[in-house]
């Protein structure tokens, strides 16, 4: 059989002036170090261990070992029944609970064959734009410690905080929602809760210029992420990483524009892609910069979507859901929508009966740090920090 | 190219492959014979015409007697998709690794060994990938039945939960 | 009292004497620098919780949170002492206290007044950089000892950041010794006297006018690059790689308790010491801004002490304030980009500017 096809992952200038450095003076060659970097490590983003080799600070080999969180979500989910499941999909990403509702609900809808209404899909479009914003607040906030930036941190936690508060008036949960329904919705929006996700949008959108001074632009910030753990298009594909590592590596891909659901495909926004602006195209920086301007573009929905549902008149939110699963249809679906961290999908199977025969979820994190141990070799263990920050994992999502 | 016109010119790239439709709804799938399924993977991927360069999802599933692996196939060039299935007995729970046409199915086959128990033949890095290395059984079988011990740590069974839950029960009147 | 006279009047007691005073000095200077330290983490907490639109501790003690280090203090005092089985003891447990008296004694020839100094030795400054840099071998004896493949990579990158910054920083520092002619602390500060004019970083340092103007951007760049070096010295963002929360977790991460407060007490300590040196250097010492700010010797010698060490102080605490305020403003550097800014940057730089200010000193003295 033949090899699998060629690919090489870019140095930048300075990990490769350090290689060949180091391999130009053999005799600072000692014993080689095995560290293990993780679970318990602050940089990984959870129990997340990566087991290093390293010649001093330079890293020849990372393997990444995962499993410390798993959950058996795929086991229980095939013990209760469809609608039971939704809120276990909170728990996969913990950081974005609405987009993992969102994606089994539609992929249940559509091997169910239920039709939602025009409000209710708006609402969704909504919240789950909502909740693109607050991951992605908190993926840079994550990633900026990392860098060793403290205060954007905290400012990003702070801009989140009003999106969970907004979570809360319209379902009482703050970080796990169960909002989305098979069908349906938990709730309909309570008056008064439009006007105040405009005031959001509004108090929201001058903070990313704010942001851009304070961290995106900064000379330090730059120098440490241009030119480092560089991930290709062609790696992102065979590696099946998606999501803002795809785009920043300049890959016009994004499901809710080349696949619509839900809606998506009325409303006017655009997809920011990484050029190399500081360095080469699909550095750190640039998987960072996505991120950033995927926020903006987020507002942009969301304040579109108010702005439709408040022209809309109120309908029953709970009107499509099924009165009972106890006889669904059979079949098979594979279905995936964009979540904030890339592509998450699910494979069900149906055998007519109240519980699902099978569900398989295609956790973006999953397939975006598979990626790992292709990139890892050649950086520092400054910069291995700065990979795992700028892939963005969640360790629900990666162990289920 | 539609999902009929993939499957009239994958059987005629491989006549004597035995390539089948299967209609299941709402997503039909092609039934691939475990010998070719490396030969066709690396053709689907390469040919022009084709060209599923993303392996969307991998799904090992256990179905009765038999073990599956569902391949869902994405070219982002053509826009087109197709899903494979390959299936293997439980007597002979093995199947040929696609991880050197898409390395995406490196964890996603490791995680399949481990929750299905279907055998990659060909893996470059074949272990457990979410349960500890030592684990016993493949816990998504429908028979599984969880050990008693691990590493002298207990585990709680079936009916331990249940006597559990009913001395909540109890408690709570 | 008579008693006490005749003691004092035998030229055979003046041993015990000096030693009384200087043991004295030495515990005020402990006391001193323990509630500075104290303070300075209270400060750091204020200023990073400002930075980051928050307020920082508000409960413990009323008034904005005051007892909130004591606390702390008190609690990582009754903390259990927690030491690893693997570690190699003896060096497990002097680190700490190796770190804290290095940083400490240092604080001897710093002039907090006209007659507060520990002891005006006539080669001060040296003394200081000389000391201060055995904070390295206690820093390498932590990591080492602790036996923690993590700490052992915080140790290395102390140690080669500290050994490299030792370079840029003791360069800078050349340029008011050229300027005043002394390494003593008490004459380097004794020609800044006289208002903001006559401070070193303003080309003052014991010069008058054309020199001054000639002079004034390369004092500035010595200021500078001193200030930078010096955040290096004491692991202060953006060069907090041996520490890297997030990256190796930093040299001390096997300590725990009162060892662990030890470091972080000779961290402050540190950032005192090397603002002190800072301010007796380049800006002014423990003279006044401007002259009629202080009191002079002659009317009442206590009140020109205590002015002095006020003035003195309150400059060192903004400096600290500034490296504080750093911190929460900017990213890490990298182990690479460290070494770069070091040896490419500082070095070129203080290396010129040594050659131009001696060649100015040496005209204009003529």
């Amino acid at each position: 059989m033949s090899e699998t096809q060629d690919l090489n992952i870019p140095l930048g200038p300075p990990q490769e002036k350090m290689s060949q450095a180091l391999a130009s003076v053999e005799d600072v060659h000692g014993e080689r170090m095995r560290v293990q970097m993780g679970p318990q490590h602050p940089a990984t983003h959870g129990v997340l261990r990566v087991e290093i080799e390293t010649d001093g600070e330079l890293i020849i080999k990372g393997t990444p070992h995962i499993g410390y969180l798993h959950r058996c979500f795929e086991k229980v989910a095939e013990n209760i029944t469809w609608p039971q499941i939704v809120p276990f999909t909170d728990r996969l990403d913990y950081c974005s609970s609405m987009n993992n509702n969102l994606g089994f609900v539609l992929a249940c809808e559509k091997l169910f064959g239920i039709e939602v209404s025009e409000r209710i899909q708006t609402i969704r479009v909504l919240v789950t734009e909502l909740n693109r914003v607050a991951n992605h607040c908190v993926a840079i906030a994550a990633y900026s410690l990392d860098i060793g930036a403290w205060t954007p941190f905290l400012l990003l936690i702070q801009e989140r905080e009003h999106i969970l508060d907004l979570f809360e008036e319209i379902c009482g949960g703050r970080l796990l929602l169960n909002y989305i329904w098979i069908g349906g919705l938990s709730h309909d929006v309570p008056d008064g809760w439009l006007p105040k996700v405009h005031e959001f949008v509004e108090y929201m959108k001058p903070k990313i210029p704010e942001l851009n001074q304070l961290l995106s632009y900064n000379k330090i910030f730059i120098e440490r992420l241009a030119n480092v753990a560089v991930i290709p298009a062609d790696v992102c594909y065979q590696y099946g990483v998606t999501g803002p590592n795809i785009r920043g590596a300049g890959v016009k891909w994004d499901l809710r524009k080349n696949e619509p659901y839900s809606g998506y495909e009325t409303y006017d926004f655009d997809i920011p892609i990484g050029t190399g602006e500081m360095g080469q195209v699909g550095d750190a920086w640039d998987r960072y910069i996505v991120r950033v301007r995927e926020v903006e573009q987020s507002l942009r929905i969301i304040e579109q979507a108010a702005t439709r549902l408040e022209g809309m008149p109120g309908d029953d939110v709970k009107a499509a859901i099924p009165k009972t699963f106890a006889k669904v249809p059979k079949g098979e679906i594979y279905f995936r929508t964009e979540q904030p961290k890339g592509e998450l999908g699910f494979y069900l199977i149906s055998n007519g009966k109240a519980k699902p025969y099978r569900v398989k979820c295609r956790a973006p994190s999953f397939s975006n740090l598979c990626v790992m141990p292709k990139v890892a070799p050649g950086l520092l263990i400054a910069d291995m920090v700065a990979l795992i920050g700028s892939i963005d994992i969640v360790l629900g999502d990666v162990d289920r | 190219m539609t999902l009929s016109e993939i499957v009239e010119y994958l059987q005629a790239s491989f006549p004597d492959a035995g390539l089948n439709l299967d209609e299941t709804e709402p997503e039909p799938l092609i039934l691939i014979p475990r010998e070719h399924l490396q030969e066709v993977a690396l053709f689907i991927r390469d040919d022009e015409k084709l060209h599923f360069e993303s392996l969307m999802c991998l799904s090992g599933i256990e179905m009765g007697d038999e073990l599956h692996t569902v391949y869902n196939l994405y070219s982002n060039k053509h826009n087109h998709k197709v899903s494979l299935r390959c299936k293997v007995s439980k007597e002979d729970p093995v199947m040929p690794t696609v991880t050197f046409v898409w390395r995406t199915a490196e964890w996603h086959e490791r995680e399949s060994f481990d929750l299905i128990g279907i055998t990659y033949d060909g893996h470059p890095d074949p272990r457990r990938i979410l349960l500890p290395d030592d684990w016993e059984g493949h816990p998504l079988r429908k028979d599984y039945v969880p050990q008693k011990k691990w590493h002298d740590i207990p585990l709680m069974t079936k009916e331990d939960i249940e006597k559990e839950a009913e001395a909540e029960k109890g408690d709570a009147k | 009292m008579n008693v006490l006279t005749s003691f004092c009047n035998n030229p055979a007691n003046w041993f015990f004497i000096k030693l009384a005073i200087s043991l004295i000095y030495m515990v005020g200077m402990i006391t001193f620098v323990s509630v500075f330290a104290l303070f300075a983490i209270w400060l750091e907490r204020k200023i990073s919780a400002w930075a980051q639109d928050r307020l920082g501790p508000m409960e413990t003690g009323g008034f904005h949170g005051w007892l909130q280090t004591v606390a702390d203090m008190l609690k990582l005092l009754l903390k259990e002492d927690i030491i690893p089985d693997a570690v190699d003891r003896p060096l497990f447990k002097l680190a700490p206290y190796i770190v804290f008296a290095s940083s400490f004694a240092a604080f001897a020839t710093l002039p907090f007044a006209a007659n507060l100094i520990g002891t005006d030795l006539n080669i001060g400054i040296y003394y200081i950089v000389a000391i201060s840099s055995l904070v390295v071998i206690a820093i390498i004896m932590a990591g080492w000892a602790s036996n923690n493949k993590w700490s052992l990579f915080g140790a290395m990158r102390s140690a080669s950041q500290m050994i490299s910054y030792e370079v840029p920083v003791a360069l800078a520092l050349l340029i008011p010794i050229l300027m005043a002619g002394s390494l003593s602390m008490q004459d380097l500060v004794s020609v800044q006297a006289g208002g903001f004019w006559n401070w070193t970083i303003f080309g003052g340092g014991g010069f008058k006018l054309p020199f001054t103007v000639v002079a004034l951007p390369f004092t500035v760049l010595a200021f500078l690059i001193y200030f930078w070096a010096s955040l290096a010295e004491v692991n202060r963002c953006p060069f907090d790689l041996p520490e890297g929360e997030s990256e190796i977790i930093g040299f001390h991460v096997e300590y725990s308790a009162m060892r662990f407060g030890m470091f972080f007490f000779a961290e402050f300590a540190n950032m005192f010491l090397v603002s002190g040196v800072a301010v007796a250097l380049f800006l002014g010492g423990w003279y006044a801004p401007l002259p009629f700010l202080e009191v002079s010797a002659e009317t009442s010698p206590v009140l020109h002490n205590i002015i002095g060490a006020f003035w003195f102080i309150s400059k060192s605490v903004i400096l600290v304030a500034v490296q504080m305020w750093l911190r929460w403003t900017l990213p890490r550097f990298r182990v690479d980009q460290l070494m770069h800014v070091c040896w490419k940057v500082f070095l070129p730089f203080s290396l010129a500017n040594i050659l131009i200010v001696s060649l100015l000193v040496v005209l204009f003295n003529q």
